[in-house]
């Protein structure tokens, strides 16, 4: 199969399409934790109990209210391989939460925009990804889901602490929204750090997607809402647009700063990168994520012209080793990824430059 | 002393920190405290999860541990004590909200903006709720339009008020 046909069979549509404010923000998700009247939390559930509350939802996503929304598939994690596990979490389709928890499953939409995790920490976690700055589109998904859902299924919910859930950080409104960014001009003019402590102070966190705390590979961050109680869902949904907004200003003022004051290297660093993605014969995922989005900073302030934008998006989830070994069809050690890793990269720049 | 973490530049900047009575020093340059930041916080105190964060502030607030006289308390409906969920910072089931609510209430002041839920009601069990929660709005901005004299804006708060009222009576009635 042609590395063209692998990705767009085997990519969400979240990763294949184009949304607003697309050259910063990668994807908005909305992610909302809800649990079922009359059973424990998964945590300390039986194998039993488990399978009740997935015949419980199943039964739910069978309902004409739900079938409106869409063609849903169940995935039990047990019966998948560690490859095709791997793969549902590079596309940040399923936490890998949900992979450590026996009798878990998730339920999806066929174009994975929409989704519903069985027996994580919560008995159902809702989720919506789309591409680009789409957060309020994403929660009106989610929340159609969620009625659609309820019409059926009875939520353990209390009138003053609200929807009731495993961990009290998510109790209330048991809702999470995110938006993903690339902030390569914000880290390169150092001004990320100050940004990221000011956000902390009005409820939001923020965190790199890849690696350990604010050592974000790519430069790829996550802004999230940390409060769930005694916020509505449409109030933290505003915080959230207020920051990322700043966030998306900050980073574009940051980006035309280099272009003006750094030309010289910025393109260095920008062509340095896209050389060795070019002609590399062997790279690890760390070095591959940073050369990408220098490639993908590149291609936004023009100076890489005929390399489609949607690369960053495509290359950081298709060179993880779950995608590696889906698309070569074998399972390899770290060393044989590095080789096959850089190989892919290869192919996928030849494909725009026919 | 060379910072801890680049061995280049002196280390300037020094940190103590106790985690559950663990004692932890730093001691870095200026560039690499202010690049790390949480991300030394964070590694040197080992993998680093919410659960352990909440468990963390459970252990160390005196008004939420219980007194050691008093019975320790225990979910009758998943057999969860307060000791568990201290330790695993989850709980067992819905019902443990109710169990654990006198020590709950401090801990959600402090890692959620307040205690009390005011977004989504689930639509379709929740209709008396919504019916509550719309009548305390508007008894509020009665008490407001009343405050500032405008007479007329109250008559008509006080008449949706009383079909509200009604409204909810007649839902108890029926669901019992």
């Amino acid at each position: 199969m042609s590395l063209s046909d692998f990705l767009s069979q085997a990519s969400s549509k979240w990763l294949r399409d184009e949304g607003p404010e697309s050259d910063i923000v990668i994807s908005s998700r909305v992610r909302i934790a809800r649990n079922l009247v009359g059973h424990v939390f998964p945590m300390i559930a039986t194998e039993s109990d488990k399978q009740a509350v997935l015949d419980e939802v199943e039964r739910a996503v069978k309902q004409p209210q739900v079938e409106q929304l869409g063609r849903f598939e169940l995935l039990k994690m047990g019966s998948l391989s560690p490859v095709e596990q791997a793969v549902l979490v590079e596309k940040h389709l399923v936490s890998p939460t949900l992979l450590e928890s026996s009798g878990s499953a998730v339920i999806l939409r066929d174009d994975e925009e929409m989704g519903v995790m069985v027996n994580e920490e919560d008995h159902l976690r809702l989720q919506c990804l789309l591409p680009g700055y789409q957060l309020d589109a994403a929660y009106g998904l989610a929340e159609r889901l969620d009625d659609a859902l309820e019409e059926t299924l009875n939520y353990s919910f209390d009138e003053t602490r609200g929807y009731l859930t495993a961990c009290p950080t998510n109790v209330g409104t048991g809702m999470r929204a995110s938006v993903m960014v690339h902030l390569p001009a914000l880290v390169l003019t150092g001004s990320i750090q100050r940004i990221l402590s000011a956000v902390t102070h009005v409820g939001l966190v923020v965190r790199g997607i890849y690696g350990e705390g604010t050592d974000a590979l790519g430069n790829l961050f996550q802004i999230s809402n940390q409060i769930t109680l005694g916020q509505s869902e449409q109030e933290i949904l505003s915080n959230l647009h207020g920051v990322a907004k700043q966030i998306i200003d900050h980073e574009r003022v940051a980006r035309q700063h280099l272009l003006l004051q750094n030309k010289d290297p910025i393109e260095d660093r920008v062509c340095r990168s896209f050389g060795i993605l070019a002609y590399a014969r062997q790279i690890d995922s760390k070095e591959a994520m940073q050369r990408i989005s220098d490639v993908r900073l590149g291609i936004d302030l023009g100076i890489i012209k005929g390399v489609s934008a949607n690369i960053l998006k495509e290359l950081m989830v298709a060179t993880q080793p779950g995608f590696l070994q889906t698309y070569y069809e074998h399972e390899m050690t770290p060393g044989e990824r590095d080789v096959k890793r850089a190989s892919m990269i290869r192919e996928r720049l030849r494909m725009d430059q026919v | 002393m060379l910072c801890e973490q680049c061995g280049e530049r002196p280390a300037t900047v020094h940190y103590t920190e106790i985690v559950q009575g663990n004692k932890n020093e730093f001691h870095m340059c200026e560039v690499c405290a202010s690049q790390k930041g949480q991300a030394a916080y964070q590694a040197l105190a080992g993998a680093f999860s919410v659960n352990q964060l909440l468990s963390g502030l459970l252990h160390f607030d005196s008004t939420v541990a219980p007194r050691s006289d008093a019975p320790a308390p225990r979910c009758e409906h998943c057999g969860l004590t307060f000791a568990q969920f201290v330790k695993i910072g989850q709980f067992g089931c819905e019902h443990c909200y109710e169990t654990f609510t006198e020590q709950l209430g401090p801990l959600l002041k402090r890692v959620q903006s307040s205690d009390h839920h005011t977004g989504k009601i689930p639509k379709r069990r929740g209709g008396a709720m919504t019916l509550r929660r719309e009548l305390n709005q508007l008894r509020k901005e009665l008490q407001v339009s009343v405050m500032e004299e405008r007479f007329e804006e109250a008559a008509q708060l006080r008449d949706r008020i009383r079909g509200l009222e009604q409204h909810l009576h007649v839902e108890k009635q029926q669901e019992e």
